[in-house]
């Protein structure tokens, strides 16, 4: 049954993967690229690595290719220049997904830890687990990989933000102590006459 | 044989949960035109009427949801030239999809749920995030600038307060000590002071106010805005498909307020427990206590409909990253360090 069931997410998997660098319309890729991150969580679900799996849909799916959708629908892309391209590059292409693959070959040859896997799963949920190993044996390592995230971020934005004199900003702390007296003032007046 | 058993009960829990859901979403919609009329000094809809079953006689406008499912039904859609025609029909499904697969891991009283997975919050997490993607691509697809304004403003909302509630639900699991959803109700045990909504008081307020702007509702609903861009994201949608579109509102609506339940206001736990009154209302079923606090969140987003004007974009964008953002982080801190002194009575 779980075989059935992994070839099946393994397929749609390769599809989408497939149309992700074949289908014409970067709207379409993205949402291609979508499908396959929710059918490579299900293989990770099927290998009860929950956490990893929903946590790829939380981040991925529900934050990443959200702000990427975002950006893409904005763009205002020339397909056809689009396509030009694809021919080019396709020997650059597959002489990337070469050497990635060959990377994976040498490596999962000699990584054999589908054992350890398996017996530690049956008691402990996955989430427990990955909590204890990252906060405990690996806190450094995470903690300076965060922090990295952050200055990278930091810079991201000081890089990008070129404020000129010129623009306007409204000022949210003015606007938010704001008092009726400031804007309206009640007067009174007898009533004026038509004449 | 084994499996087909449990995917026939598995299947049929799947529709104990959807069909009364849909129900409710129907009559939901009543309702707030209903409350919202009284608040007003309306009626609200009064024609359409059980006049055939004499209990009924006197519920003016009770048949509203059924004549107006019929009509949604029999209305043409109509696809806008140069839309997508693919993502423009599939768009109203993405958005309700993720609505009706969150209550998967609900529980509505002990024992009674889908699925008790350990990861149960995360996965809330995961499904509430997915469900822009039916707006998004619905303004996309329309190929409407009206929609797509509406499904700008929106993605940019959602994705801002999903973090603030994130981090919200990151000081219940903290304070549960788990993210399965039954536990973290069971320890809320005790009495009414036991639960969450005191010890996590910001986190709530927090949590209540980014599930009203997560489900686009007023006075958070900028991504409708029918003032300023006529109806948003769904400005193109007839018939069935833009019923589908409000069918997912008025669903995630229910699954937030069933959420601030279960997370802080101790789920199916009867209020009384503690108290003289437990023998009391010891009758009473345990899903009862749940449903009747959910209509009370309910109820309190169609009051908020009523009361509020909309506010303005960059002040939704400066509350959400600015205040709550900073607040949630403070007080996870604080709930951290309540936790490691074992504060009484809520995290011994």
């Amino acid at each position: 049954m779980i075989k059935i069931l992994f070839y099946f997410f393994a397929l749609i998997l390769i599809f989408a993967a497939t149309r992700v660098v074949t289908v014409r319309n970067p709207v379409h890729a993205a949402l291609f690229l979508i499908l396959a991150f929710f059918s490579s969580a299900a293989v990770w679900l099927l290998l009860h690595a929950e956490f990893l799996a929903i946590a790829l849909i939380l981040v991925y799916v529900g934050a990443v290719m959200v702000l990427f959708l975002f950006v893409i629908m904005m763009l205002d892309v020339n397909l056809v220049r689009l396509r030009e391209g694809f021919t080019r590059y396709l020997p650059v292409g597959i002489l990337v997904s070469a050497l990635i693959l060959l990377q994976m070959v040498l490596v999962l040859r000699y990584w054999n830890t589908t054992e350890v896997i398996a017996t530690t799963m049956v008691e402990i949920p996955n989430t427990t687990l990955l909590g204890m190993a990252l906060y405990t044996t690996y806190l450094y390592p995470f903690e300076i990989a965060a922090a990295i995230l952050l200055v990278a971020m930091i810079a991201a934005i000081t890089l990008t933000m070129r404020a000129r004199r010129s623009n306007k900003y409204q000022k949210p702390e003015q606007q938010v102590n704001v008092r009726r007296a400031d804007r309206v003032r009640l007067v009174k007046m007898l009533p004026e006459s038509r004449d | 044989m084994e499996t087909l058993i449990y995917l026939g009960i598995t299947l049929l829990k799947i529709v104990a949960v959807i069909i009364p859901l849909l129900a409710a979403v129907a009559y939901f919609t009543l309702a707030e035109r209903k409350i919202i009329g009284f608040m007003q000094i309306r009626i609200g809809p009064h024609r359409v009427n059980f006049d055939i079953i004499p209990g009924l006689r006197h519920l003016r406008g009770f048949g509203q949801p059924i004549a107006d499912s019929i009509k949604l039904m029999f209305k043409e859609i109509i696809i806008p030239t140069n839309a997508n025609r693919f993502l423009f029909v599939f768009a109203p499904v993405l958005s309700l999809a993720p609505a009706l697969a969150a209550w998967a891991v609900i529980p509505f009283a002990e024992g009674w749920v889908v699925a008790d997975i350990n990861a149960g919050l995360l996965y809330i997490l995961a499904m509430t995030s997915v469900g822009v993607y039916g707006i998004i691509i619905a303004g996309w697809a329309s190929n409407s600038k009206y929609a797509f304004l509406g499904a700008m403003r929106s993605a940019a909302q959602i994705v801002s307060y999903e973090i603030a509630m994130g981090f919200a639900l990151v000081g219940v699991l903290m304070a549960a000590g788990s993210l399965n959803l039954s536990d973290i109700v069971l320890a809320q045990q005790g009495s009414v002071l036991h639960w969450y909504w005191l010890p996590l008081f910001p986190l709530f307020a927090i949590y209540y106010i980014s599930s009203v702007a997560e489900t686009n509702r007023a006075p958070f609903d900028v991504a409708e805005g029918e003032s300023e861009i006529v109806a948003g994201f769904h400005v193109e949608y007839s018939g069935m498909l833009f019923a589908v579109f409000f069918l997912a509102e008025y669903a995630n609506i229910i699954l937030v307020s069933a959420l601030a339940v279960l997370m802080f206001c101790g789920g199916w736990l009867s209020p009384f427990e503690g108290t003289f009154l437990q023998p009391l209302f010891a009758w009473v079923p345990n899903i009862f206590w749940f449903l009747a606090k959910v209509s009370v969140f309910m109820f309190s987003f169609l009051w908020l409909r009523a009361t509020f004007p909309r506010y303005r974009y960059d002040q939704i964008m400066r509350l959400g990253w600015k205040v709550f953002i900073p607040i949630t982080i403070v007080w996870i801190v604080v709930v951290g360090i309540a936790v490691l002194a074992k504060l009484p009575p809520w995290f011994v």
